[in-house]
């Protein structure tokens, strides 16, 4: 496969290690959050077959966490995104 | 002249003459000859015996689909075991061997399996070999493995290099015959990067083994021209011998080069073969079709070959492969083969044409509607019997017959982006269906345009259009060439008598076999291959795959479409391990990374263990010392007595800076940083999200906003690439920047009574108790060279580390072994590191098992509740706090003499060992030179509650079973006084 990394351009996937669904963004706040929610978070995933937004670390390259949007049935990328970027998007700060 | 069935023509070079030799037997061949076209040219039609039944076989195909002609080549350790002998290009001095037989070819003495062969029918080896169980291994697999099989290894290492390779390009060409050179000389005139690769050392394809003419000259000849004009493009590389093997994501072929396989051996400097992966941005199918055979009565006599294989031989390497040849076909491709044959001067006995209408061959005899029914001979055809249309069978005397029951596209690359074949009833053949890789286009008869034309056409087309939607123009003429319909009545097996009807002959599966499966209910296609092998091992079913499923629709009522096929999966053609290795083997299988005092060591003679990709001394022996734990005992005893080094280089070191890196800490480490003062480390405990333990190791803060992390040796990489997370993507806007500083200091661990007194001697600065105490760290110099301090300890021991840039570590280690000298100062490795700290009751891999809580490992105080962290929510959860869950304690054997056994698990006095009686296992045992006993550490239910129990530590494997005291794991020193002496 071929990552097309926002700052690098495309790279290949060997470079790459994959962590899985970038719902893992979304970490609650240990001092308000419940155990349930903790559970969730860490352990629920959706599976799907089709459109999936997933986390990767450039490890063998610049460092950087991507949220790659895979197509898990054919593969196809159809969104690269920096991690950091799609997280304060998404309201994280510190 | 020794070569009876060479005949005129050809594109081999006959003023050189190779001498090879087959089974010990000295031949002759010529320059472009294969082995097989080599053997045939001298009469041999006996190549091998078969998988199961071990009969006679030969040749039946040209090329890379042959399923019979498998070859023991070369000797030694380049022994080559399965190699189809229609691949392997003639050298001169070239050794085969026939495989799978004893004591030889001609007699082998496991053909009576042909007798049994009503028991080894599909399932047999499923039916038969279920018990008992203890035989499995020892008994029934060695009788399997020699009775079936294939070649056999060398068992030696090979000889040669391999090498992998990456290539980029617009557009893939995978295939030479008229199609592929058509695409690239398409492509390539209008400026696009093309690779052309073909499996073959001649390109053109089929055009090398056709009369047909093309542009108004022989195919060959219009090959051979198209060849040199693309290969004088400088955006055109042509790739010959290359396999393309497999078809991956996002445009990338896998492809294999095989060098120098057609060599006695590499020429110096130079690979047996390179796999390259090749990025493109399209691809070009024209892999061509491969021909198929119709089933009959003992089909697979030396001497029943394919039709369009007898007509290559004789094309293009002017070889008849017998003096009485018939054809037996259901299509035109067949008539065709007779008559080139003839041309050549070939007696063409007869033509068995299983359909009833067409036109009469002119001069040979063309018996319409018949079939062969059987066929005679016993180690190579003698005769067939001929059933004609009126039922009247007959035997007539050849001793070749070349069979066609038509053409499959060779659609194998496109299936493995899951593109399902469809049916064409008109050619009857499975095409490339819809879906496939992205990019990857199907031109020729890989797409079922069987004509030269259609053939040449469609891949202009495709070409052109690749051309346009990259953004160029191209233009092209069309030669001209012979554009005959395919005219085909299928016939996939002749149904008569009982005897046995081979559809995949190198896995000996007869037709009867599918019926078995069908009666047994393995009727899904998938099934039908893993019952009965049929489609497996190295052609992987091209020949044969279609008639089985023809069967298989025949005993279902169903269509072929409806019946389906198996998915086809990377590789197209075998390919060796040692090309997908490349590099990769033996001591470059991964790199060393070797420790600063690696050289001195060395030198010493210490012996290294592998640590991950490290390798750390182990034991530095001195002499007179022949057993390991005299040396392992001499530097814990030393060590502890007065002062050892160690060099703990390989521990993960990672600076961590920025105005939040405190509270950073405070994130990702269970315990509280932000209150740590400069100049002064704390040890640390990560935890993972899910509240086990993950990591440990001890944080210095350098300055307010600057902290050096040590982590494990085994999660470094580990531990960075969660920081960079936690940074990155949990908490995006923390000012806290991090790099990894692992190889960039060389570290080491000075330890004993007597450390103190080593490092003054070096260190610029003073370093007594008062200005260096406890837990202190800090930026000091080596006679002017900066360098790190950290008075910690996993010994117990009055101890520090000392960091310098690495390129000093091996000076220092020599300054330090010096300096260490009046003191008699020993260099301890890993097995004392692991003494003393067991001796200690420090916790470490065997302990951080990862389904470990701090709580279990006596550290439940060091989870702060006062901030979020990672894991440490999780860490509360009711199970992993139960107050009787598992302790870390100590255990020492009740009679010191009784050595422990590392794994044992701890029982009751007098309970069976049971799990349900399992109350907890020993995590790390040593023996401790100081205490004269061993001792080990482990996690006990209830431990912290059961000290002083007297129990069993009951090992089953090792038959141990030995009375133990349960202890405070803190073997040494418990009030760490040392520690801060």
């Amino acid at each position: 496969m071929i990552i097309n990394h926002p700052i690098l351009g495309p790279r290949d996937a060997a470079e790459f290690v994959y962590l899985g669904d970038a719902a893992l963004i979304n970490r609650p706040d240990g001092m308000t959050a419940s155990v349930e929610t903790f559970h969730d978070y860490l352990y629920l995933r959706d599976n799907p077959a089709g459109e999936h937004r997933e986390l990767w670390y450039h490890e063998q390259g610049d460092r950087s966490w991507l949220v790659v949007t895979r197509n898990t049935v054919t593969h196809e990328i159809t969104k690269v995104e920096l991690a950091r970027d799609v997280a304060r998007a998404q309201g994280r700060s510190k | 002249m020794t070569q009876v069935n060479r005949i005129a023509g050809g594109q081999i070079d006959r003023s050189q003459t190779l001498r090879f030799t087959f089974d010990g037997i000295p031949y002759q061949g010529h320059p472009g000859d294969t082995l097989a076209s080599a053997l045939l040219a001298n009469g041999v039609r006996l190549m091998g015996r078969s998988f199961k039944y071990h009969r006679p076989r030969g040749v039946i195909a040209a090329g890379s689909e042959e399923p019979n002609a498998l070859v023991e080549l070369r000797t030694g350790a380049r022994l080559e075991p399965n190699t189809r002998a229609t691949v392997v290009e003639l050298w001169d001095g070239l050794v085969a061997n026939s495989q799978n037989r004893w004591p030889s070819l001609r007699f082998d003495a496991l053909a009576i399996n042909d007798r049994f062969n009503s028991f080894f029918t599909a399932g047999f080896y499923y039916k038969t070999f279920m018990w008992p169980a203890a035989f499995w291994e020892k008994v029934y697999e060695p009788i399997i493995r020699r009775a079936a099989g294939l070649g056999s290894l060398s068992h030696l290492e090979d000889p040669d290099a391999y090498d992998k390779g990456f290539l980029h390009c617009d557009l893939l060409v995978i295939g030479a015959g008229p199609a592929g050179l058509m695409a690239a000389l398409t492509a390539g005139r209008a400026g696009l990067r093309v690779i052309l690769a073909d499996e073959d050392y001649a390109l053109g394809g089929r055009l090398n083994a056709e009369t047909f003419e093309v542009g108004g000259q022989a195919g060959s000849d219009w090959a051979a021209g198209v060849v040199a004009e693309v290969s004088a493009l400088p955006n055109v590389r042509v790739m010959r011998r290359t396999t393309v093997y497999g078809a991956f994501d996002h445009g990338i072929y896998g492809a294999v080069e095989r060098v120098s396989d057609h060599l006695a051996e590499p020429l110096p400097g130079k690979v047996r073969q390179t796999a390259w992966k090749i990025y493109s941005r399209r691809a070009i199918l024209a892999g061509g079709a491969t021909e198929r055979p119709i089933a009959f009565e003992n089909n697979d006599r030396p001497g029943v070959m394919l039709a369009g294989a007898l007509r290559a031989y004789a094309n293009r390497w002017g070889v008849a492969a017998g003096q009485r040849v018939a054809v037996f076909t259901n299509n035109d491709d067949g008539l065709r083969s007779a008559t080139d044959l003839q041309a050549k001067g070939v007696d063409v006995v007869a033509v068995i044409d299983s359909r009833e209408g067409g036109e009469l061959l002119p001069g040979i005899r063309h018996l319409r509607g018949a079939e062969v029914v059987d066929s005679q001979g016993r180690l190579g055809l003698t005769g067939i019997t001929v059933r004609d249309a009126r039922g009247r069978t007959e035997v007539i005397r050849v001793d070749a017959l070349g069979v066609s029951g038509g053409w499959n596209p060779n659609v194998n690359l496109l299936s493995h982006h899951r593109s399902h074949p469809t049916w064409r009833e008109d050619i009857a053949a499975f095409v490339p269906g819809t879906g496939g890789p992205v990019g990857l286009v199907a031109v020729g008869a890989a797409a079922g345009a069987f004509s030269t034309h259609a053939a040449l056409a469609s891949a202009a087309r495709a070409a052109a259009q690749v051309v346009s939607d990259l953004g160029g123009k191209a233009s092209y003429d069309l030669p001209q060439a012979e554009d005959a319909p395919v005219a085909i009545s299928p016939l996939w097996f002749v149904h008569s008598g009982k005897g046995r009807a081979w559809i995949d002959p190198q896995n000996d599966v007869t037709i009867k076999d599918v019926k078995l499966a069908h009666q047994e209910n393995m009727i899904s296609v998938e099934h039908l291959k893993r019952y009965t092998t049929l489609g497996m091992a190295t052609d992987q079913g091209k020949t044969g795959n279609v008639i089985g499923l023809a069967v298989m629709a025949e005993l279902t009522g169903r269509s072929i479409p409806e019946t389906g096929t198996t998915v086809y999966r990377p590789p197209y053609t075998p390919v060796a391990l040692g090309a997908l290795a490349g590099r990769s083997r033996g001591k470059e299988f991964k790199p060393f990374r070797l420790t600063p005092s690696h050289k001195w060591a060395e030198e010493q003679g210490a012996v290294f263990v592998e640590v991950g990709m490290w390798l750390r001394t182990q034991w530095v022996p001195r002499q007179g010392e022949t057993e390991w734990r005299q040396s392992v005992d001499r530097e814990v005893l030393a060590t502890r007595k007065s002062v050892g080094i160690c060099d703990v280089t390989t521990l993960g070191k990672i600076d961590i800076q920025g105005t939040d890196a405190a509270a950073f800490l405070d994130r990702v480490y269970a315990n509280t940083f932000s209150t740590l003062p400069v100049g002064r480390c704390r040890y640390g405990l990560m935890l993972r999200e899910d509240g086990m333990v993950y990591d440990d190791g001890t944080t210095a803060r350098m300055g307010p906003n600057e902290f050096v992390m040590t982590t494990t040796t085994a999660n470094a990489v580990l531990v960075y690439r969660n920081l960079e997370f936690a940074r990155q993507v949990l908490w995006p806007d923390m000012d806290v920047q991090i790099i990894s500083t692992t190889e960039a200091w060389a570290q080491y661990s000075v330890a004993g009574p007597n450390a103190r007194k080593l490092l003054q001697k070096i260190v610029d600065q003073d370093i007594s108790d008062a200005a260096f105490p406890y837990m202190g760290a800090g930026e000091i110099t080596v006679g002017g060279l900066r360098a790190r301090l950290f008075r910690i300890s996993f010994s117990g021991e009055l101890a520090y580390e000392i960091a310098v840039p690495t390129r000093y570590g091996d000076a220092l280690i020599r300054a330090l072994v010096e300096a260490g000298r009046e003191w008699d100062a020993v260099v301890y490795g890993t097995e004392a590191l692991g003494v003393m700290r067991v001796e200690k009751g420090h916790v470490a891999g065997n302990e951080l098992n990862g389904t470990s809580t701090a709580l279990n490992m006596g550290l439940g105080k060091m989870v702060s509740r006062k901030k979020d962290a990672i894991g440490v929510k999780l860490s509360g959860r009711e199970v992993l706090v139960a107050e009787d869950g598992l302790r870390l304690v100590g255990v020492k054997p009740v009679n010191p003499a009784h050595p422990l056994t590392a794994g044992s698990h701890l029982l009751k006095i007098g309970a069976t060992p049971v799990v349900e009686h399992d109350d907890g296992w020993l995590t790390s045992m040593v023996y401790s030179p100081h205490l004269g006993h061993h001792i080990a550490l482990a996690y006990l239910k209830n431990g912290a509650a059961r000290i002083g129990e007297r129990m069993r530590a009951v090992n089953l494997l090792a038959r141990t079973d030995i009375e133990v005291d349960i202890v405070s794991p803190h073997f040494i020193d418990p009030e760490g006084e040392r520690l801060r002496g």
